[in-house]
């Protein structure tokens, strides 16, 4: 183990015998190292967003035929950073009539949820946070607790169109939770285990592979839950002014703001790791700076169609938002699922009989596990095409607009 | 003084005093924060068990569902931006009479139990409780039946929701 192939478990080891030294016990040597590398993670997803949003504004400015940021460093890359200043001189604005805790708390608890989602993110086989052996559902909790920080927001702000924020707010969030969780029960099914960084080793073949249908629905689901275009309803512009932040300012509001990039981001990650194989890829295992590059590579590749997405769709109506997830997505991942489970246990009954060499083996299961999905993928696009709208159903009759009245004979002559 | 005896006398000091202000906190939303505070402190609790699986439960079920369902329902109540009306309605004497008959129940069985004394021996199999849970909530001889049960008791209680709230075809 040396400093170039591994160096974030060399700095600590070397921190490590530097502290024990100098006389400090071992065990209050680990918790003071497990500080510093939380510092750190937490750190490292505040300078990602800094980046990230600079990128995802360069990409909306070239679809939408401008330049972006241009003024500040090469490309205008360093363009956050005037932003941030700006922002940590603004005054905060406290209405009248507001609950103040709440109001304060909100801000901090959907950063938070966002950042303690990073605790468990495997970027190579030996640095992770942590490798908590409940990982999966780890991630579920933390979501719970981003769509609290956004009730709260809401609630506290004593604004009907917060209000109005918030309420869509759980329609969506907690809704779209449903799919996700039956989603991420597919990769713990095909991995047998759920710890993220478990499940990245257990990606002898990627999961997007064997099960595209999963990756898909955590995907979406995903996206909802950030709350971004096309599902941004919770803040949607042109009808409830700003959502849920419509009352924050300052540095308040840029807590939001830099929550939805850095959780855009971190769905990034999520997807990378469950699904595209994580930090797996050649020589990873020997080298683990290497998985770190493929981590990220794959991650920021994810992330470029989460901005696309963004950029390019249309809002939904609210109506349309639900019924996607209740009449489309929850059922597909309850088939999902039903049928991963199923097959998995035929696969290991039947398996002993064919006398398949060890090597094949995972590559038979995930040819059996694509098999069944397109199977549910040709299945529902049937079901769906015979419920596709001919026509466009009329509901009632269109009524007058209001008409301007005849102005009087005095002011047209 | 072991650093998880510490942590737990501060964890249990905040889990009952926001416990307290739950009952005492007079506006329903700072009610509502206060629990989530508890039932967080509850989760500690199971993590310094070494119980990781029910401390993430416990996130995901009281303070993922359960709390923001009562924040949406009191959300809904008119004026809860006000702190409004009594805490206490004419027969709050029978609850409090429950509570003291229930505290005392509680308290005559711990003072009987030899738990306290007694050391509990280690968990083996730290990685294989999850599998050892979830078999013996699916296994004939052990917890299938109360599992079904509280299956169909969520079935039933969602069906009655979607009664009541469904529309009503004339």
């Amino acid at each position: 183990m040396n400093f170039f192939s591994d160096p974030i478990t060399f700095i600590g080891n070397w921190l490590g015998n530097l502290l024990v030294s100098i006389g400090i016990s071992q065990q209050a040597a680990t918790v003071i190292i497990t500080f510093i590398a939380a510092g750190v993670v937490g750190m490292f997803g505040f300078s990602l967003v800094i980046f990230t949003i600079w990128l995802e504004r360069k990409l909306y400015a070239r679809i939408q035929d401008r330049i972006g940021p241009n003024r500040v460093g090469p490309w205008g890359i360093f363009q956050t950073f005037p932003d941030m200043i700006k922002i940590f001189t603004k005054e905060y604005i406290t209405p009248i009539g507001v609950d103040k805790v709440a109001y304060n708390l909100a801000p901090i608890l959907s950063v938070s949820a966002v950042l303690l989602i990073w605790a468990v993110m495997p970027f190579a086989k030996t640095i992770v946070g942590t490798d908590v052996n409940v990982g999966v559902l780890y991630l579920v909790a933390m979501g719970g607790i981003g769509a609290l920080g956004i009730i709260l927001a809401g609630w506290s702000s004593n604004n009907k169109y917060s209000l109005l924020g918030a309420f869509r707010a759980v329609a969506q969030i907690v809704s779209y939770e449903v799919p996700m969780v039956l989603a991420l029960l597919i990769p713990v099914l095909l991995g047998r285990t759920m710890g993220v960084n478990s499940l990245v080793n257990a990606q002898s073949v990627w999961f997007i592979i064997m099960s595209p249908i999963a990756a898909f629905i955590f995907f979406t689901s995903s996206i909802a839950e950030t709350g971004r275009a096309p599902f941004d309803l919770l803040e949607a512009e042109s009808e409830i002014v700003a959502g849920y932040q419509t009352e924050y300012s300052g540095l308040k509001f840029g807590m939001f703001y830099v929550g939805e990039f850095l959780h855009a981001f971190t769905i990034s990650a999520l997807t990378a790791a469950l699904f595209l194989g994580g930090w797996r890829g050649p020589f990873a295992e020997q080298i683990p700076i290497l998985g770190v590059a493929y981590f990220f590579i794959k991650a920021f590749i994810v992330y470029f169609f989460v901005a696309l997405i963004r950029i390019s769709m249309p809002r939904l109506r609210i109506d349309q938002m639900l019924n996607f997830n209740w009449k489309f997505l929850t059922p597909l991942a309850l088939v999902l699922l039903i049928a991963t489970a199923v097959v998995d246990k035929a696969f290991y009954l039947v398996i002993p009989g064919l006398n398949i060499s060890a090597g094949l083996l995972p590559w038979a299961r995930a040819a059996v596990h694509l098999g069944v999905n397109l199977i549910i993928v040709l299945v529902t696009v049937q079901i769906l095409k015979s419920h596709h709208i001919s026509t466009v159903k009329i509901v009632g009759k269109p009524r007058p607009v209001a008409v301007a009245p005849e102005p009087p004979a005095s002011v047209i002559s | 003084m072991a650093a998880e005896q510490i942590i737990f006398i501060l964890v249990a000091a905040v889990t009952l005093g926001a416990a307290i202000s739950v009952v005492t906190s007079r506006n329903l939303i700072h009610s509502a924060l206060w629990l989530i505070l508890a039932l967080f402190g509850v989760a500690i609790f199971y993590v310094l068990l070494d119980a990781g699986f029910f401390a993430v439960i416990q996130v995901i079920i009281y303070i993922g569902a359960i709390a923001i369902l009562f924040i949406f329902a009191a959300m809904l109540t008119r004026r809860v931006m006000q702190e409004t009306g009594p805490q206490s309605n004419s027969t709050w004497w029978l609850g409090a009479l429950i509570a003291v008959l229930l505290f005392a129940g509680i308290a005559l069985i711990f003072v009987n139990w030899q738990g306290f004394t007694t050391t509990a021996s280690d968990l083996t199999n730290p990685g294989g409780r999850i599998v050892q849970l979830g078999l013996a909530l699916v296994s004939p001889d052990q917890y299938l039946l109360p599992f079904e049960l509280a299956s169909i008791l969520l079935v039933a209680a969602m069906i009655g929701a979607i009664y009541v709230a469904g529309e009503k075809k004339q």
